[in-house]
């Protein structure tokens, strides 16, 4: 098991200096973007004084680097600073909004992980089959349609006929099964979109297996084809899984934006539109710091869990 | 003693009837928009979706930028004065007020008995911090503009009085701008992030770019107005999201309508459409320094090459009407009904470039939906009709993103919206006189600065009447700027919504106040 240590901790070095890589890449386009926040937030009503009285007082007239350096050791310390447009504590602002953002990603999740997983199996079992093809039909129009498309379509289905509500309103009073109800909607939308990717990893990967010979032994052996599948050929497959399950959960944190807008659900996605359009550059670094960890910790979680999978990788020599 | 806010002391002196008379515009409904006119009551619970707000709003009234926090801060603050639905000025905190001869000092007798949620009583020394907080020198309100031209401010009694640099009829208009509400004062300072305010409504919950949520204040001193128990106020970008919340009655007013669809939502059962004409305009701004624009021929030209019809029947779906190179919308007051209308005319474009020493014409035209919604198609159509008169107008199609920053008054032509402004002396000092800071056509008229200057403290009704109606006349046929269209302010409301036949027309949703003038029928 020290293998897996070592290889845990030597991935979450890498992280975090791709997380530091990041962190500049992020704050030098903050940087290119024209305009800043001084005139962001004072819109078509700035006036050269009053632009340079709001500079002045939130310290954008020191150089970059020196912003850069201060913003990273407060990040370190976990304190991320205050919003420069509203003086809010940044961790106020995310901590609500990521935490809206992770339910839905969840919520979403559990639908969608055990239902490819299980439509991607039945369609390896079935293959070539009608179910088959209507399992990989439906999922491929579904991951075909743009998400507002496919939001739009759930809501003209869904909550004009009053079976759900049409905006995600939740707010830090809203009980667990209220929540659950408000939001099914835009989890069924991010169900819809990730599906497919994941259900069709899932058949690929197994059918490839099916061909090997030591199913066809099992088969030969006269086990049912259910149990060849679960006992043989599953534990096989679930490397080219985890990865893209892995994949699919990093976008459900990072990708909604469009799902946030049309059911109005209060995200990070729409943290980060606002930030940027206002310049609100503490901001836009600290929730695209949060994104790039989703993506790091979720691969080293993948890649973990896929060593674990398959015993060869384990006692690699 | 209740003093009624209608009626207040305003029109003690004759002198200042030309000031108080009807400013900005406030409209008839037509019937079939027109609830029956049952006496208002009290509850429920208002849901309101705004297509505005952002994470990045707060509480500080020198940052109100967007439309969600201008509702929220009048429906929590109160303000010296207030527009009502009918274009008239009336009282607010201040309970009336009088001008000196020369219009110079203004004093604003302060109301009594109107008390902060917080139950403090408001008296003249928290309305001086609260003007204050504008002024100076390290200000960074966006209200600083306005303010400038008080030079003191001080108590006298239960009084305040303001002094200017140079007279101003107008003054009292100023003071019920939504950058300048009147908040508690400490130590002759104001704590610009206060929740605290002496509006109807409570501020319970704020979630910047969220929503808000308000109750109303028991205490409020308007016995009428403030109807609904609750306010509550979400940010929903989305245009389809906004309609379907009001289809399915998730909320009970939605602002503004998507035009395209609007048609659509107009069909819809229990769904009323409330389309209000203002002072809000698209605008085309030349550089008037750059060239070609330099020439006035050649901005003649560009007036005449434009269909202006045309952009009202299809950018604004005819929820709106055609403007005529000056910012004085049709129901304002100083909108000058002898000038002539310019009008798609090929041949006067053409005429007007030979004067010009010009056969053709190519210029760039910079556009962008941040500018105003519809403001690349409109360019598009003024682009296909200016070929007639021999004008080739290239579309850049600009970012959204620092659409104000990069382009706006960077490019020498490109559009713009302007909420306009309830007077023609406000609206002529931000952004047609020679050398303030929203000049974006950079114009410098002689004979306009000085009318502007002269009309600002003209007492005299006829007299500023006909100098203002020159200065439409000049900015029309000298100035930098093409107005094809004023567009309206349209809304949907759900048909349980009620509200008094005349709407407002100086911002949107009743002059931003619709929460606390409307009621559930």
């Amino acid at each position: 098991m020290s293998d897996i240590w070592i290889m845990i901790a030597k991935r979450l070095a890498l992280g975090a200096l791709t997380l530091l890589v990041i962190s500049v890449i992020i704050f030098s386009a903050t940087e290119l973007l024209p305009g800043d926040l001084a005139q962001a937030v004072l819109g078509q009503s700035a006036t050269p004084e009053t632009v340079a009285a709001f500079r002045r007082e939130l310290g954008l007239d020191l150089p970059a680097y020196q912003r850069y350096v201060n913003w990273l050791f407060g990040a370190l310390q976990g304190d991320f600073g205050t919003s420069l447009a509203n003086k809010r504590p940044i961790a106020d602002l995310i901590s609500l909004r990521l935490g809206n953002t992770l339910f839905l990603a969840v919520y979403a999740a559990f639908i969608a992980v055990p239902l490819s997983l299980t439509l991607g199996i039945l369609a390896a079992l079935f293959r070539n089959t009608v179910f088959d093809r209507a399992a990989n039909a439906m999922a491929l129009t579904s991951i075909s349609f743009p998400e507002f498309f496919v939001a739009y379509i759930l809501i003209f289905f869904l909550a004009q006929s009053g079976l759900f509500p049409s905006m995600a309103r939740v707010d830090p009073s809203t009980g667990f099964t209220e929540a659950l109800y408000h939001t099914f909607l835009p989890a069924l939308t991010l169900t819809l979109v990730v599906t497919a990717h994941m259900m069709r990893m899932t058949r690929a990967a197994i059918i490839n297996l099916l061909a090997s010979p030591y199913i066809e032994m099992a088969r030969l052996k006269g086990m049912k084809p259910m149990r060849v599948i679960w006992r043989h050929a599953v534990p096989n497959a679930l490397a080219p899984i985890i990865t893209v399950v892995a994949l699919n959960l990093a976008y459900l944190i990072t990708g909604v934006v469009v799902v946030e807008v049309v059911f109005v659900y209060p995200g990070l996605g729409q943290l980060m539109v606002d930030s940027v359009s206002k310049r609100d550059f503490p901001v836009v670094q600290a929730v695209a710091l949060i994104f790039a960890a989703a993506y790091v910790l979720l691969n080293l979680l993948a890649d973990v869990l896929s060593t674990l999978s398959n015993p060869r990788l384990v006692h690699r020599k | 003693m209740y003093k009624s806010p209608r009626t207040g002391d305003i029109s003690r002196r004759g002198l200042l009837k030309g000031a108080t008379a009807l400013g900005a515009a406030g409209l008839i409904l037509p019937a079939s928009v027109r609830r029956a006119a049952a006496e208002p009551k009290r509850g429920g619970v208002m849901r309101l979706a705004l297509a505005a707000g952002s994470t990045t709003d707060s509480n500080d009234p020198g940052s109100w930028d967007s439309q969600f926090v201008q509702i929220l801060g009048t429906a929590r603050c109160g303000y010296l004065t207030e527009i009502a639905n009918d274009g008239s000025l009336i009282g607010e905190v201040a309970e009336s007020w009088e001008a000196s001869a020369d219009a110079a000092t203004w004093t604003f007798k302060i109301r009594d008995g109107v008390t902060f949620h917080s139950g403090k009583t408001v008296t003249p020394d928290d309305v001086i911090a609260s003007i204050n907080y504008h002024r100076g020198d390290d200000s960074k309100s966006a209200a600083k503009p306005i303010v400038a031209a008080i030079t003191e401010i001080k108590a006298d009694g239960n009084a305040a009085v303001f002094t200017l640099d140079a007279g101003n009829a107008d003054f009292p208009y100023i003071m019920s701008d939504y950058h300048l509400p009147i908040l508690p004062s400490k130590d002759g300072k104001i704590d610009p992030t206060t929740t605290d305010g002496c509006g109807g409504y409570v501020l319970d919950s704020f979630e910047p770019g969220v929503r808000a949520k308000l109750t109303r204040y028991p205490d409020y001193w308007k016995p009428n107005r403030a109807w609904f128990d609750g306010v509550e106020m979400l940010a929903v970008h989305d245009s389809a999201a906004r309609q379907n919340a009001l289809i399915t009655g998730e909320v009970d007013v939605i602002d503004p309508v998507d035009l395209n669809t609007v048609h659509l939502l107009e069909r819809a059962p229990g769904i009323n459409i409330m389309s209000v004409a203002g002072s809000q305009h698209y605008t085309f701004a030349m550089d008037t320094r750059a060239d070609p624009f330099k020439d006035n021929n050649v901005r003649l030209a560009l007036k005449y090459a434009i269909d202006r019809q045309e952009m009202v029947d299809k950018v604004l779906q005819g929820y709106g009407t055609v403007g005529n190179d000056y910012p004085i919308g049709i129901n304002q007051r100083y909108f000058n009904p002898d000038l002539e209308q310019h009008s798609y005319d090929p041949d006067k474009a053409k005429h007007y470039l030979k004067e010009a020493g010009l056969d053709s014409l190519k210029v760039q035209l910079s556009a962008a939906d941040a500018a105003f919604v519809g403001a690349v198609d409109a360019a598009v159509l003024y682009s296909e009709k200016a070929k007639a008169a021999g004008i080739d107008i290239e579309v850049v199609r600009e970012p959204n993103d620092g659409y104000w920053d990069s382009v706006w008054m960077k490019k020498p032509f490109c559009a713009v919206y302007w909420g306009g402004r309830p007077t023609a002396d406000w609206m002529y000092s931000m952004a047609y006189a020679a050398g303030v800071p929203w000049n974006d056509t950079f114009w410098d008229n002689k004979k306009f600065n000085e009318l502007l200057i002269a009309a600002r403290s003209e007492l005299d009704a006829d007299k500023r009447r006909q100098m203002y109606y020159e200065m439409d006349d000049i900015c029309a046929n000298q100035g930098g700027v093409i107005i094809p269209m004023f567009a309206n302010y349209v809304m949907g409301l759900s048909d349980k919504i009620a509200h008094d036949d005349t709407v407002a027309g100086n911002w949107t949703l009743d002059g931003f106040r619709g929460v606390e003038r409307w009621w559930f029928a």
